[in-house]
């Protein structure tokens, strides 16, 4: 199952452990962590469930092309990073 | 009258409190984190503070415990957005988002209904709790009134909610300001709107559209209690009363040092009193003169005190925000901060000032706390 790593400057406002999760593409992903840490998912999807604007999220290293459907596919054992994005200052 | 105020600011929340020595600055929270609002409940007690971390999203959090200690608690969320909506009135080539940038108005409901709480946003959203912060609705009547997508930023990307009235008399009759989209108000709790600023006129538009209601850029809007049907608007372009529960406006002309500004408090008992902190108008938003001042009316805007005794008078460059001054539910003391991290505070009505701190991020409201 593909590995969530979250940035340490979210860790301040809510707990976002690493854990693994299971899912084939990044929303699946999310969804599966969401699930299990609700008060996470306001702090990375906006009110249309869209990747807010100054965050990211790379997969292995690359950084995801569909920011409002997140279709990207997610292979079985890959890390997934969600971080700030700098152009938020 | 009240001894406690808070202030918000865009490296946390302070509280003041008056002791037997005078005001000084008792509790900081949030230190660090954008803190957009404040509200105090009068019916509760409960603070409700905003903040924007900018990356992670705008967060609402409270406290029970007079700031002690503090819970998040829900955010407003705007509706998934039907994938097949097309706006009815498109303005500026695109619809607005159906996502919360901002909340810029936090207003407890009448003291018959315990837990409302009001809330405005940017891009036009105005929410409503009916549990005290736990949980949000949108107010569907007017965000799906086609008049409410011809709404436009000013200075901001995104038209906004800023000012919400509920009157004393009547609970559900609440009046609302919008940064762009002029003066509206319900009689029915929200279930329909009425769109009122007649006679409100926008420098900044067309000759021909300058006195439309719904492109008035108000600024804020404020309510005497004593007279609900009194209401008073900074403008982006004047001062404008209103002695008609906000349906039609006259405009308050020859105002020095300008009729520019942000702030606008009524005195709770006296609609005729008013306290305004002018400014140079929208292309500079700058003290005039490097003077810090505020302007009283106590005849409706006839004549203006400018009170300026105890404020910086020599290279001062403060400008005040719509909702960093503020008045105690007497009309004696007022308080207001600046962009550039001043505070003041006055317990005669604005005729002399107290500087209580020139070191303080900038502020963006300043709020009393009032009984019920």
């Amino acid at each position: 199952m593909p590995t969530v790593r979250f940035t340490q400057n979210i860790q301040r406002h809510v707990v976002c452990p690493t854990r693994e999760v299971a899912g084939a593409t990044i929303r699946d992903v999310l969804d599966s962590y969401f699930r299990l840490h609700e008060q996470a998912r306001g702090y990375v999807l906006d009110d249309q469930s869209k990747l807010r604007h100054h965050m990211a999220i790379f997969i292995d290293g690359m950084q995801i092309q569909d920011r409002d459907e997140l279709r990207d596919p997610v292979p079985p054992g890959a890390v997934v990073d969600l971080i700030q994005a700098l152009s938020g200052g | 009258m009240s001894n406690r105020c808070h202030v918000a600011t865009r490296k946390g929340l302070f509280t003041l409190e008056r002791g037997v020595a005078g005001w000084s600055i008792s509790r900081a929270n949030f230190l660090g984190d954008n803190c957009t609002l404040v509200m105090h409940d009068p019916r509760s007690g409960d603070l409700l503070a905003t903040l924007n971390h900018g990356h992670f999203g705008i967060k609402v959090h409270r406290s029970r415990d007079g700031g002690a200690s503090w819970t998040e608690v829900a955010t407003p969320k705007y509706p998934e957005k039907p994938a097949d909506y097309v706006p009815k009135v498109p303005v500026e080539g695109k619809p607005a988002d159906w996502s919360l940038k901002l909340i810029w108005a936090l207003v407890p409901g009448g003291p018959d209904e315990p837990g409302v709480i009001w809330c405005g946003t940017l891009p036009g959203g105005l929410f409503k709790s009916t549990d005290g912060g736990d949980s949000w609705e949108l107010n569907r009547p007017l965000w799906d009134d086609p008049r409410r997508e011809e709404w436009f930023g000013g200075g901001a990307d995104h038209p906004g909610i800023h000012s919400i009235c509920v009157d004393p008399r009547d609970s559900k009759h609440v009046s609302i300001g919008i940064s762009c989209g002029g003066v509206w108000s319900t009689r029915d709790g929200g279930l329909r709107w009425q769109l009122g600023g007649r006679g409100m006129r926008a420098e900044f538009m067309p000759p021909e559209r300058q006195y439309e209601p719904n492109i008035q850029d108000a600024h804020q809007l404020v309510q005497c209690r004593a007279n609900p049907d009194a209401l008073w608007v900074q403008h982006h372009n004047g001062i404008f009363k209103s002695t008609d529960a906000a349906g039609s406006w006259s405009e308050i002309e020859n105002v020095k040092p300008s009729a520019f500004g942000f702030a606008v408090a009524v005195h709770p008992h006296d609609p005729n009193t008013a306290w305004f902190v002018p400014a140079v108008k929208d292309e500079k938003r700058i003290a005039a003169d490097g003077r810090v001042v505020v302007n009283r009316t106590r005849d409706g805007g006839q004549s203006f005190d400018t009170l300026s005794r105890g404020l910086p008078q020599d290279h001062a460059y403060d400008l005040v925000f719509r909702h960093s001054l503020d008045i105690d539910e007497n009309g004696d003391r007022l308080a207001f901060g600046s962009t550039t991290g001043s505070l003041w505070i006055s317990e005669n009505s604005g005729d002399s000032w107290q500087t209580l701190s020139s070191n303080l991020p900038p502020v963006y409201a300043v709020r009393f706390e009032k009984p019920a």
